[in-house]
């Protein structure tokens, strides 16, 4: 008796085994043996920050993308995106790092509100409907599709000043922020030497005085900065400049004469002389106080009614 | 401007309905229901209702404040309903401690395991009527007869309809006409089919429900057990027997007509309904429990989420 | 059993305050602020500059493309500028600023009130008369008119069907407008019938306005082919695609205009501005503006030239409440809300709508309990609780399969919920984002 029941199992066992070799043959699925490589040198933590499912997913997107541009592993960082760019025998992530950047320096001390918002707290929803609660329809409305759009938590809305902040060490470059922001604020930009750099934060196209009139720390368009800077990296066009980053040479001559502040220079050493006033929230470390994060991951569905409670009290 | 203007999106005005608007309007069509038992079952029914209720609201109060960590939203009404319905499902002898189970099945594991009001796939009623179920088969299944207006726990019991029918003993049924008032034994909310369709149009007239679950039930197990009573009359009970009898009613207007675990669209709830009545009655008259319409709700409840996706509105310019 | 669209609807409280008042004349402002988009479809172009004189009625700009409409001026004067204005679309955007000086209309204007009946112009002239005068359809969904007058080739129009229901509660500019110019509006339906050819014709009328539909009734008995038919009051009857349904029992398919259903949707303010611009040669300049809200003073009907600030016509009803938190252009299910009151009146301005504070505010959002009362009430026969969460996961793929393009945002679900969620803010974002979704397909 146990002799048939060992050899039926046995006999059973065996022509599956045939049959699944067979089939693993048969079906077997060609896999670029690099991906299994650079799986190697990733963390193996499946976090998910990269955007992709898990590690693995990540390693298949960087075997197959032309470059590694927008691919970062958020926890390995610049050491493992080296790992990974020489298996691969591609330049590591950008020669040229990119880094999101916020045009709108409308806070709310400079931009008073004219009107009470009272619909879902979404800038798409808001910015179809109208042009927001101050004065200024170009700049931002605060309620954090940036935020939203972020898959590595490095954008957040500061509660004092109703405007998100990119935390620079964080941010990869996705681009996600830029195609969330209904008013086209979000811009990438070259991260700089030292991370240093130089930008016109406000995109309002409104005459000087109009603009002026809704938010104190508005672009007006007077051109100043156009005319002492050497290099001629600053435009102005439409009532507002804009600094062409790959000319820019960092002399920081267009931010002393700027009247209004909207030119903002960030991480670079405090100056010897008398310097205008900068919006000093900008100018902080990328390690400032952390803001309360907007983004919710465990109800996908609430952030509208969270936000609401926190962006309220600005 | 110092005084800032209100923007929002349309529409700018709102009809004033809330949900424990709702809520409430379900209990108050329980009103006459609860009447009865209290006529039919004293002091029990009163007992077990006042329990049933007081758990229920205390343990999503306790919930929602402890675990989730939220704002209690008790005042919304739809803890006291699963209450009332939880206890228009007991037998009017039921131990409290019982109830208390019951009501942390219920609430617990029914509602708020799956984020509460809204986000369940089981009406938590139910759920804590099965758990019993379950749990004590012979509490939950032996009722006290009715009439005995002061005894609570000491009640006598007797059979329901139900199972008499299940043993075979069409012969000592009560009559219709007590059938339809409720003077026979079962669950303390269950017995009178006048006092629940009274429940029912009043809720039709407010327009908290649409006839279609309802209805659909009905007619479902009406022509059902129709055809196996006309196949053989002596087996199978008459079809007016199988509509007055046990939770049919209830289950019908109160249970399945739940907003959260219902279907949304018309031709759903008609598939729902349908599902619900051919499930009641092939447990009813095959299956070896005596009441089959606690199980048949349960099932197409976890349907209903197949339903609301297959079954869409009629589309207006559509077939 | 009077007749009503068949899927869906609310019936809101109708508040018609100002309802039964005389259309009183405004004056013209000190200064007008003419918006060079009040039409969908491409912005006007601006034809004159600044320092030019214009008198009322001056072509000041032309249709920036087939679907687009002239602008005439409304007041007679010098241009000031042509600069950004704050308009009701909430943004900033080009318009001409006319300052005031007397009042002298063009010549050719017919300023009497004679009525003129006979009309001896040909269809293809009516309609060419009707573009010049930049006529749109004025009850808010400003389509330019002679567009909707020409049908594409392959579809025939069998009925003019003319939206007289007035749906929104509080409005009642077309009530006002049917009492008093009852005669010219049927003039104007005649020579709507005659621009596309057809006999027949159907005002459709809600019933909680009998004293219009018997005033109307006994005119009509002079007019061939006109009938008016009362309907049950239910809202959004004045939809287009409802309005039709109700009326000839015929449902337009999903992406396809009302003409495949035979039919061609006019609103009643429409068919008097065509008999002005047809028989007096007078262009649309003007039109009535219900002026209304629980808290003002004097809720009214005021005829007034467009760009006219909206604060003028509030303080001509009484002033501005001392408790007004929200002030819409238009009705309370569809109008917008407005960020300031200096806001010109434009050619799709059917009403200024004064809400309270408390009015005003709305309630926090609960969770869905899935309760279906959206599903009944959606006129379209969608699911709009559903609708929502397609949008806020961004599931375009279901929602286009949920037919979001169909959605006609009339507000009936936002109104009906009972856990207060802002479905139709969503489904409106979501809406945008599948129309560009099939549009790029198409391509």
């Amino acid at each position: 008796m146990i002799l048939i029941a060992v050899i039926s199992l046995g006999a059973i066992g065996a022509i599956g085994a045939v049959f699944l070799y067979a089939a693993s043959k048969k079906f077997e699925v060609y896999e670029d043996p690099r991906i299994a490589q650079v799986q190697e040198v990733l963390p193996g933590a499946n976090c998910g920050g990269c955007g992709y499912p898990g590690c693995g997913g990540f390693a298949a997107a960087c075997v197959k993308a032309d470059t590694l541009d927008g691919l970062l592993c958020p926890v390995g960082g610049a050491p493992v995106m080296g790992k990974v760019a020489t298996i691969l025998g591609k330049e590591a992530a950008g020669a040229e790092p990119m880094v999101a950047v916020v045009r709108c320096n409308g806070t709310c001390a400079a931009r008073p509100h004219t009107n009470r918002y009272d619909g879902v707290r979404s800038c798409a929803i808001a910015s179809a409907l109208y042009g927001g609660e101050t004065g200024c329809s170009f700049g931002c409305l605060g309620h954090g599709d940036c935020v939203a759009a972020c898959n590595f938590d490095a954008i957040r809305i500061n509660l004092e000043t109703g405007l998100p902040e990119v935390d620079e060490d964080k941010c990869t470059s996705c681009g996600a922020c830029v195609k969330a922001c209904p008013k086209n604020i979000i811009e990438l930009r070259k991260k700089g030497p030292k991370s240093r750099r130089i930008f016109v934060s406000c995109i309002n196209k409104d005459k000087g005085g109009v603009a002026k009139k809704a938010c104190a720390n508005a672009c007006i368009g007077c051109g100043k900065c156009a005319k002492e800077c050497p290099f001629e990296a600053i435009t102005v066009e439409n009532n507002v400049a804009y600094i062409d980053y790959t000319k820019c040479r960092m002399c920081r001559k267009c931010v002393a004469v700027c009247p209004t502040g909207a030119i903002h220079e960030l991480n670079f050493p405090p100056r010897k002389e008398t310097a205008p006033a900068v919006n000093v929230d900008k100018v902080k470390p990328a390690t400032a106080p952390k803001s309360v994060t907007l983004k919710s991951e465990a109800q996908p569905e609430a952030p509208q009614v969270e936000t609401k409670e926190e962006t309220n009290q600005k | 401007m110092e005084n800032k203007l209100y923007v929002s999106p349309s529409p700018h005005i709102h009809g004033g309905d809330s949900i424990s608007k709702n809520m409430y309007g379900v209990l108050i069509a329980l009103v006459p229901a609860f009447l009865v038992s209290l006529y039919f079952f004293g002091l029990g029914a009163l007992i077990v209702t006042v329990a049933s209720v007081f758990f229920c609201v205390l343990f999503e109060y306790l919930i929602q404040k402890f675990l989730m960590k939220k704002e209690p939203t008790i005042y919304d009404g739809s803890a006291i309903l699963t209450g009332v319905l939880l206890a228009f499902n007991l037998p009017s002898n039921l131990p409290v401690w019982i109830i208390a189970i019951g009501a942390l099945a219920a609430i617990g594991i029914g509602k708020m395991s799956f984020g509460g009001l809204g986000n369940n796939i089981f009406n938590p009623a139910l759920t804590g009527r099965i758990f019993l179920l379950i749990s004590f088969p012979a509490q939950m299944t032996t009722w006290p007869v009715v009439g005995q207006l002061t005894s609570y726990a000491d009640a006598t019991t007797g059979a329901t309809v139900l199972s008499l029918m299940n043993e075979g003993a069409l012969d000592k049924m009560p009559t219709l006409s007590d059938m339809l008032v409720g003077n026979m034994g079962g669950s303390l909310g269950e017995v009178s089919a006048l006092a629940l369709l009274l429940g029912m149009f009043y809720m039709l007239w407010k327009k908290i429900i649409t006839w279609h679950v309802p209805v659909s039930i009905f007619v479902t197990v009406f022509v059902f057990t129709g055809i196996m009573h006309l196949v053989n009359p002596v087996q199978y009970a008459s079809p007016f027997v199988h509509l007055l009898s046990g939770g049919l009613m209830l289950g019908a207007i109160f249970m399945a007509t739940d907003y959260v675990t219902s279907p949304m669209s018309k031709s759903g709830m008609i598939v729902y309904g349908v599902g619900i009545g051919i499930l009641t009655t092939v447990i009813r008259l095959f299956g070896s429990y005596p009441e089959g319409m606690s199980f048949a709700i349960f099932i197409m409840n976890g349907v209903t989420p197949l339903i609301n996706s297959y079954m869409k509105p009629k589309h207006f310019g559509g077939k | 059993m009077l007749r009503t669209f068949r899927i869906g609807g609310i019936h809101p409280p109708e508040n018609k305050l100002s309802a039964g008042k005389k259309i009183t004349a405004l004056a013209a402002p000190k200064q007008v602020i003419i918006p060079l988009s009040q039409h969908i479809g491409a912005p006007a172009q601006a034809v004159v500059k600044k320092g030019d004189p214009v008198k009322v009625g001056t072509l000041v700009a032309k249709a920036g493309g087939f679907v687009s409409a002239n602008i005439h001026s409304s007041v007679s004067g010098k241009v000031n500028k042509i600069d950004h204005a704050l308009d009701s679309s909430g943004y900033k955007r080009p318009a001409i600023y006319i300052d005031v000086e007397g009042d002298e209309w063009e010549e050719t204007i017919d300023r009497s009130d004679a009525l003129v009946k006979d009309c001896t112009l040909s269809s293809k002239e009516i309609v060419d008369k009707i573009a010049a005068a930049g006529i749109v359809g004025l009850g808010g969904a400003t389509f330019p008119t002679q567009v909707k007058l020409m049908p594409p080739p392959g579809s025939k129009a069998e009925i003019i069907i003319i939206n007289a229901v007035e749906c929104e509660p509080y409005l009642t500019s077309d009530h006002s407008l049917m009492m008093e110019k009852g005669e010219q509006i049927l003039v104007g339906v005649t020579l709507l019938m005659k621009a596309v050819n057809v006999n027949k014709a159907v005002i459709g009328i809600e019933n909680n306005k009998p004293d219009a539909i018997a005033h109307l009734t006994k005119l009509a008995a002079a007019y061939p082919g006109i009938e008016i038919m009362p309907l049950k009051v239910q809202y959004p009857q004045g939809g287009e695609k409802q309005l039709i349904d109700a009326v000839i029992r015929r449902q337009v398919k999903s992406g396809a205009l009302p003409i495949s259903a035979g039919a061609v949707v006019q609103n009643v303010g429409t068919a008097y501005a065509v008999y002005e611009a047809v028989q007096k040669n007078k262009p649309l300049f003007e039109r009535v503006v219900t002026v209304t809200g629980k808290a003002v003073a004097n809720p009214s009907n005021f005829l007034v030239r467009m760009g006219t600030p909206i604060n003028m016509l509030i303080e001509a009803a009484g002033g501005i409440p001392e408790n007004t938190g929200k002030i819409i252009g238009g009705g309370p299910m569809m109008g917008k809300a407005l960020v300031s009151a200096e806001v010109p009146v434009t050619k799709g301005s059917s009403g200024v709508l004064l809400l309270t504070k408390e009015e005003s505010v709305r309630k926090p959002m609960q969770d869905c309990i899935r309760c279906a009362k959206c599903v009944n009430v959606c006129p379209m026969g969608l699911n709009p609780a559903f609708l929502m969460k397609f949008t806020v996961y961004k599931d375009w793929e279901k929602a286009e399969a949920g037919y979001i393009q169909d959605c006609i945002e009339c507000g009936s679900c936002s109104y009906t919920c009972p856990a207060n969620r802002p479905l139709l803010d969503q489904i409106r974002l979501g809406k945008g984002k599948v129309m560009g979704i099939i549009r790029a397909r198409k391509s």
